[in-house]
């Protein structure tokens, strides 16, 4: 099984232990993830003022995977979310297709309809299937639990994710989680925003955003917080300290990628899986692969 | 606010933009307002008083407004709604209006700049390919031509970008 990988922007640059172990996973399992080094931005950060434009930066990578034939699969929730819904919008609007193909003229690429566009978590579940990483399980991580994140970008708009999981009702990380042996909490705050969509426009706010979740999953005791999305992991992980700060709260919460927990599962090192990057250190989880 | 001073177009400016077709469909119930984790922080913060001011015609006010760069845009008015308003997507739209009328945030520019200068939002120079290397990670590279071929006509940077 193959696929074209769409890094973006964040992932590698800033995220390296997500990007690390999301390939040592893919091979794993037997998922060949092509690069293309021309990928760049997805649009997403254009949308608020030029739609347009975000859309024909969608359109160009969606021309490239085009060309390569093989589904895109993206690391980030918010790349993901934007390249399916440009994908969307480019096979019902005419107009706005046509628009499009102008714009991409100049560069010599062109949209064809069909492309297949995934976020990799998602790709897991319905293309390489539950079963499959269930074999590959050789050291069952049963004594520890994960408080999954889903973000938003990655289950809505819920037209682009029916048919896979419900927004509302989200069943998908746990499944994954639990193919690992370990046991996904149920919680809360368990679909709210991190808050990143808003962290240039007003620090504080998205602070207070992510707070609530990391108050109750420091209460709960919780192995690790397990997201998916560079944004959230720069809410959750990287403003975490500065939250606790702000919040005048007691905070403390590892974050890790699904990756990384899968790949634990299936017999990786910790520093073959990035964990050295990561700034929270999962310290229970790490004892047990010393 | 006076009735004279509203424009009864910009309701309809808005459904054709782009994402903003379900505002007129709103009936008020308030139910994005209920569940938006911004307004939960910031009760200034009102998408059924956004709505409203549009469906009004109050032009300057909505587009001139800080709170219209708040939303976090996490879908989750769009999907309570029962009236399939879409609010993340018509505020898309409003937004796209006031970026029009020259109201975008001073980030938007910094955005299109880099995006015209690197094809992406963080640079990937030598240090980071040296970096991705040691992790056995292959290099990734730049096409900034490409996003200045496309953000050329752009709203986002009035011609800064290119």
């Amino acid at each position: 099984m193959r696929a074209s990988l769409f890094l973006g922007c964040t992932v590698p640059v800033r995220n390296l232990n997500y990007e690390v172990s999301a390939r040592k996973v893919a091979a794993a399992l037997g998922l060949e993830l092509v690069d293309n080094p021309e990928y760049g931005c997805c649009g997403y950060p254009l949308k608020a003022v030029d739609q347009e434009t975000a859309l024909a930066v969608a359109a160009r990578a969606l021309a490239q995977a085009g060309r390569s034939g093989l589904p895109l699969v993206a690391l980030c929730s918010a790349c993901a979310g934007t390249l399916m819904e440009a994908a969307h919008v480019l096979e019902h609007d005419p107009e706005r297709l046509a628009q499009v193909q102008e714009r991409l003229a100049p560069l010599g690429l062109a949209y064809r309809p069909g492309v297949k566009v995934r976020h990799f978590a998602r790709f897991l579940l319905e293309e390489v299937g539950i079963e499959r990483i269930r074999e590959k399980v050789v050291r069952p991580l049963t004594e520890f639990t994960f408080a999954p994140h889903y973000g938003c970008h990655f289950l809505k708009p819920g037209q682009l994710s029916r048919g896979f999981d419900d927004p509302e009702n989200p069943t998908s990380l746990a499944r994954l989680i639990e193919a690992s042996g370990a046991r996904s909490l149920d919680y809360h705050a368990l679909k709210d925003c991190c808050g990143g969509g808003v962290l240039g426009a007003d620090e504080d706010l998205a602070g207070r955003l992510a707070g609530g979740k990391l108050i109750e999953l420091t209460r709960a005791g919780v192995t690790a917080m397990v997201v998916i999305c560079p944004f959230c992991n720069v809410m959750f992980e990287g403003q975490q300290k500065a939250v606790a700060k702000k919040l005048e709260a007691d905070i403390k919460v590892p974050v890790v990628y699904l990756t990384q927990v899968l790949g634990l599962a299936m017999g990786m090192s910790p520093d073959e899986l990035g964990f050295k990057m990561n700034r929270v250190k999962a310290k229970e989880l790490l004892a047990a692969f010393k | 606010m006076r009735l004279n001073d509203c424009d009864p177009e910009f309701k309809h400016e808005i459904a054709a933009t782009p994402g903003g077709a379900g505002i007129k469909a709103c009936f008020a119930c308030a139910g994005c307002s209920a569940r938006c984790p911004v307004g939960g922080q910031r009760p200034d913060y009102d998408p059924r008083r956004i709505i409203r001011l549009a469906l009004m015609g109050a032009r300057e006010q909505v587009l001139a407004s800080p709170l219209i760069w708040l939303c976090s845009s996490c879908y989750t008015c769009q999907e309570v709604c029962p009236q399939g308003v879409n609010f993340t997507e018509v505020l898309t739209a409003i937004k796209n209006l006031a970026a029009k009328a020259g109201q975008a945030p001073p980030s938007s520019k910094v955005i299109a700049r880099q995006l015209a200068a690197h094809g992406r939002l963080l640079e990937v120079g030598e240090f980071e390919n040296e970096k991705r290397a040691e992790l056995g990670l292959p290099p990734v590279g730049e096409c900034p031509g490409d996003y200045q071929a496309i953000l050329g006509r752009s709203d986002a940077g009035e011609g800064e970008a290119a």
